[in-house]
């Protein structure tokens, strides 16, 4: 039996179909959606979401951190930003490093949500890099 | 009585502004097209959003230390409005309703003794605000009715408003718009997005549905969701008063373009009867000289 997955970004719907399975990096460890799943909402950190058929994985997504809701039959993945892998530029995301970066060394260290906000999108970032990277070998 | 040169001028200046007022309307309402397009696209978004929000909100209604973003801050003493308007105008009464109905919220909150503060977002308000009230204007953004709306503008957006909040600089935050009815008609609307109204949980279906598990934990993710959600509703209201602004631009280009058309029609007759008289009169001229000799 299927599950309905759906990667949502504010913008559009990047992929709404029905697949076996789906893993999802959550903040505190990947984690799959299957079908008869207890309910379950995550908070996502910077990730690959994979969409697995006939126990082979068929699509990447990167996703920038966002919300996932789990039921029995659906997973609505919601991301602040959803790019197929095959479209992730390292260059690009290294560029972004660099900046959060330099503004971190130049954030005023006592304010700590600030602090930990930067963190996560470096943590975002870096796994993008990771993700593109990790492909462009692949396809070398 | 116009000469026959004055009224061909008129006639020509008129017929340039018909080409251009039926240009823009054309423009108009391929831009509609695209706007409509993608408010629909950002539509899917936002509904898993508020299903997600019921879902929490049910989990924490009633407790205290709720955040600021959800709770607000417990007074009712200063209100931040936030009237969208369009950069441009030549859109009907798109802007002028959004004035209108600032202007009015303005002096019912100040005759309740209340402190209003503005943040206008679009150029036209912020024109028209400056005039009146430019001791409450806080902060404006502009351009925020171009072609493309990234999600990073709203995004920004709701950074600013969540920080203000966070700071207690108010305690109601209130965002007038046109909600886009249809082409030919958007309707002002002010809605409250400080503190936020949750969506009701239909209580019916969940009494025996399962019980969600929430990780990390209930606050964790309310927190992180509540600001996100602030940026959604912002963006929504964005996208549809540019859709608003293209179906206004569209109704009152057409009017335009009629109105030119009619205009032609009576200049033209005008043209014909002033000529007639012309030659008549000539005539009469020439007959009488000619019987004369």
């Amino acid at each position: 039996m299927p599950i309905e997955v759906e990667i949502v970004s504010p913008e559009k719907v990047l992929f709404s179909r029905a697949v076996e399975m789906a893993v999802i990096p959550g903040l505190e460890g990947d984690i799959a959606a299957m079908p008869d799943r207890a309910p379950m909402m995550l908070l996502l950190r910077g990730g690959v979401v994979e969409l697995y058929e006939n126990g082979a994985v068929t699509d990447r997504f990167f996703v920038a951190g966002g919300f996932a809701d789990m039921t029995a039959t659906r997973c609505t993945i919601l991301a602040d930003q959803a790019i197929a892998l095959a479209d992730l530029s390292v260059a690009d995301a290294q560029a972004r490093l660099a900046g959060l970066e330099a503004s971190y060394d130049a954030a005023d260290k006592m304010d700590v949500p600030a602090l930990d906000l930067l963190m996560a999108k470096m943590q975002s970032a870096r796994a993008e890099i990771e993700a593109a990277g990790g492909e462009a070998v692949k396809a070398a | 009585m116009a000469s026959l040169k004055d009224l061909r001028a008129r006639i020509g200046s008129v017929k340039s502004t018909r080409k251009i007022t039926s240009a823009m309307k054309m423009v108009a309402a391929a831009k509609l097209r695209r706007a409509q397009t993608r408010a629909e696209a950002a539509r899917p978004y936002a509904a898993a959003m508020r299903r997600m929000l019921a879902e929490l909100g049910a989990g924490t209604r009633g407790q205290s230390g709720l955040p600021t973003l959800l709770a607000g801050t417990g007074n009712d003493r200063i209100h931040l409005l936030i009237p969208l308007t369009s950069d441009r105008g030549l859109a009907g009464g798109f802007n002028a309703n959004i004035n209108r109905k600032t202007r009015d919220l303005i002096r019912q909150l100040q005759a309740e003794g209340k402190t209003v503060r503005l943040l206008p977002v679009g150029r036209k308000g912020h024109d028209y605000l400056m005039r009146e009230f430019s001791d409450l204007i806080v902060d404006h953004v502009h351009g925020s009715g171009g072609k493309e709306i990234p999600f990073s503008a709203a995004a920004e957006l709701g950074e600013r408003i969540a920080a203000m909040a966070e700071k207690g600089e108010f305690d109601v935050c209130t965002v007038v718009y046109n909600r886009f009815q249809n082409v030919m008609s958007q309707t002002p609307t002010e809605m409250q997005l400080i503190p936020l109204a949750l969506p009701a949980n239909d209580t019916a279906a969940s009494a025996d549905a399962p019980v969600y598990e929430f990780e990390p934990g209930e606050e964790e993710l309310l927190s992180s969701l509540l600001p996100r959600n602030l940026q959604v509703q912002l963006y929504a209201t964005l996208l549809e008063s540019a859709a608003g602004e293209q179906g206004a631009r569209m109704t009152a280009m057409d009017n335009a373009t009629r109105n030119a058309g009619k205009a032609i029609d009576r200049l033209t007759l005008t043209y014909n009867r002033t000529r007639q008289t012309n030659i008549t009169n000539e005539l009469i001229e020439i007959i009488s000289g000619a019987q004369a000799l």
